[in-house]
């Protein structure tokens, strides 16, 4: 019997061997690099190479220098998360409760700006908030903006821009959370004397809380290390830190200083998450 | 609950008004059918209604107009004299105990329990949902959450959650079908005992007769989105006044006859060249032809020329054709010259022998129980659903 139980034992590992053999190809390696490299000596070079040099002083360089930026990412992806979550949230209940048979469709057309590339649809919108363009000319005729008032190289056009390339990552989760309730819930709230602005309250909304919490991350952890809506829509005064990152690594070949920045940002992400998903009572997510 | 004193003097100082739930020409169409056609229903106040009928007659869709999650197309809902006809649901002082029961799953058995409390912003909730949860027997339950619950646990909670609010009507949507049969008739009990306690209207649609039967003071049998007939449990089985009410509660033996001659007090029939009697308010047919109905329980078998305890119908000439034992009792199915197998259910008192298969017999009956039905309806309706089940 302790020959089978030994023989479960070993399967059992053998099964599991695919699901490590990924995690340490794609995780446990990288992640293993990218430290290392935040503690080398910072003198070093591509030309010179680098040197292990257990630099701890790394960290404390980037996050002098850069706070503004870690702070400025924070926010602007904070801000973008709740445009998408108030924006996601009317479209996953319209396309969950209301659109009948025509949901399918709405779903595909939620997906269908990932055919065209990431980039281009970012140029666009550069061409839509441009100076002379339609929307900043409506909103000058409006005096919702200055004669000189401009959009592009504004923390407004690169939190619309993120705000726009993350809607999906919060729409398809609320979605799945929303169609999941069932609807005679919301008639027996109606029977219990709630109206349907209270029914929505107390019963629609905790019920689709799971695809909330799943829908800020997927939308918050991506959008804080965005730098592709600031590189395209915004100025040097709204860099993110993912700017801050990419230029490291591309511009100033500052390997220590990208990596050390790197592993601070998602230290951060990792804290905020584990507090947000703890504060919203749905642990059963991680 | 003041809502519910203040209506029951209203009416009182108005006098012969309804105080009841009363529907008033209500029809309701969909796209394709009409589920409820012209409905006319007075159900009395603290009364224990049922509407019985097969799936599809229209029976649930009624007790959504009357919560309010359906409009009618037209007709008129009065609930104590007042039109709520087109009221929010939030707004009429009526509960619904669904079939799914429904239950918040993200509140625990209280909070689900005192959810109709909390949005009448009532100030104490707490003694109130107590007293709730020791009536359904779920006080040591009250911190679980519903999907840790029985299905017989779960359906006590529904229950408990509409009956806190003391509506004037009560809706139950088939509360008993997701159970099995043991924790059902417990059920029934239990509603029952409930009802008489608390002496609330309770309207309970249901495809069981049985359960219809054994709980409703008043059932009203619905069919193709009409009414068939509604009584007392017992005037219905006794005297059921169509095919199809006749079939659906119950078994019903039905026999081509035609009329004779009818008198004041009885109709004489000729049922395929014997005579029978059955009394004139029992009969339910106009024309020359019907059909001569008899429950099987009432018919009684025996030996060719053995005088039976039942003057007046008697029918020789019959052959056993099946025999099933019951141990309470037998059932037989008997042959007749013309033909048709009729049922007979006798007690097994151990008074009379039992007939085996191909055994000659008569059978007789007292005119007292025969009934007559028009003979343009179906002989087979309702049988099948009513067999089913």
């Amino acid at each position: 019997m302790s020959e089978t139980v030994r023989r479960r034992g070993r399967v059992g590992y053998l099964l599991l061997l695919p699901a490590l053999l990924w995690l340490g190809v794609f995780f446990v390696i990288p992640f293993y690099s990218l430290m290392a490299t935040s503690l080398y000596d910072p003198g070093g070079s591509d030309f010179r190479g680098y040197r292990m040099a257990w630099a701890w002083g790394n960290y404390s360089e980037v996050v002098h220098a850069y706070w503004p930026e870690l702070v400025r990412s924070l926010v602007y992806g904070a801000v973008a998360t709740l445009l998408c979550l108030v924006l996601g949230y009317v479209l996953a209940y319209a396309i969950a409760f209301k659109a009948g048979r025509w949901k399918n469709l709405m779903l595909v057309l939620v997906v269908a700006p990932f055919f065209t590339s990431f980039l281009i649809r970012t140029l666009s919108w550069k061409l839509i908030l441009a100076d002379d363009g339609f929307v900043v000319n409506t909103l000058q005729a409006a005096h919702l903006l200055g004669a000189d008032g401009r959009l592009l190289a504004t923390p407004v056009a690169v939190i619309a821009g993120l705000t726009y390339n993350f809607l999906p990552y919060m729409v398809l989760p609320l979605y799945a959370s929303l169609d999941k309730i069932d609807h005679l819930l919301i008639e027996a709230s109606g029977d219990l004397y709630a109206n349907p602005f209270v029914g929505f309250f107390k019963v629609t909304w905790p019920l689709s809380l799971p695809g909330v919490v799943s829908g800020t991350l997927l939308t918050f952890i991506p959008a804080a290390g965005d730098f592709i809506n600031v590189k395209l829509l915004g100025s040097p005064n709204q860099r993110m830190i993912g700017n801050v990152i990419e230029s490291q690594f591309t511009d100033a070949n500052n390997y220590p200083a990208a990596a050390a920045l790197s592993v601070v940002l998602m230290a951060i992400i990792v804290a905020i998450v584990l507090v947000y998903v703890r504060r919203a009572g749905t642990e059963e997510l991680l | 609950m003041s809502q519910v004193a203040d209506t029951v003097e209203a009416t009182a100082e108005t006098g012969e008004e309804f105080d009841g739930l009363r529907l008033r020409g209500v029809t309701k169409d969909f796209a394709t059918f009409t589920a409820v056609d012209d409905l006319d229903l007075d159900v009395p106040r603290g009364s224990f209604f049922a509407l019985l009928g097969p799936s599809g007659c229209g029976k649930t869709t009624t007790l959504r107009m009357v919560a309010g999650l359906e409009t009618p197309t037209s007709g008129t809902i009065t609930l104590a004299g007042q039109d709520i006809t087109h009221d929010r649901p939030y707004r009429r002082p009526v509960n619904t105990v669904f079939q799914s029961y429904a239950l918040f799953p993200h509140l625990d058995v209280f909070e689900n329990v005192a959810f109709g409390l909390r949005r009448r912003r009532q100030r104490d909730v707490k003694g109130p949902v107590n007293e709730m949860l020791e009536l359904v027997e779920l006080t040591s339950q009250a911190r679980k959450k519903p999907a840790q619950l029985s299905g017989g646990q779960q359906q006590r909670v529904a229950l408990a959650r509409a009956l806190i609010n003391k509506p004037e009507v009560l809706l139950l949507d088939e509360p008993l079908g997701a159970l099995d049969l043991k924790l059902r008739r417990a059920m029934q009990l239990e509603l029952k005992r409930i009802q008489t306690e608390v002496g609330l209207t309770f309207v309970h649609v249901t495809h069981d007769q049985e359960e219809a039967m054994t709980m409703a003071d008043t059932v009203a049998v619905m069919n193709k989105g009409v009414i068939e007939q509604l009584g007392a449990p017992d005037q219905l089985y006794e005297n059921p006044e169509s095919t199809f009410v006749a079939n659906f509660l119950g078994q019903s033996n039905l026999i081509e006859g035609r009329v004779r001659s009818r008198a004041a007090d009885v109709v004489t029939v000729d049922m395929h060249g014997i005579d029978v009697s059955v009394p004139a308010a029992r009969a339910h047919a106009d024309g020359e032809l019907g059909w001569v109905g008899i429950r099987p329980e009432k018919v009684l078998i025996g030996d060719e020329g053995e005088a039976l305890d039942a003057p007046g119908n008697t029918i020789p000439g019959g052959v056993v054709t099946d025999v099933s034992f019951y141990g309470v009792s037998t059932q037989y199915l008997v042959r007749m010259p013309w033909g048709q197998e009729l049922q007979v259910f006798e007690q097994n008192t151990g008074r009379r022998r039992l007939f085996r298969h191909g055994d000659r017999v008569e059978l007789s009956w007292r005119p007292e129980y025969a009934f007559l039905l028009d003979h343009h309806q179906d002989a087979s309706a309702g049988a099948q659903q009513g067999a089913e089940e």
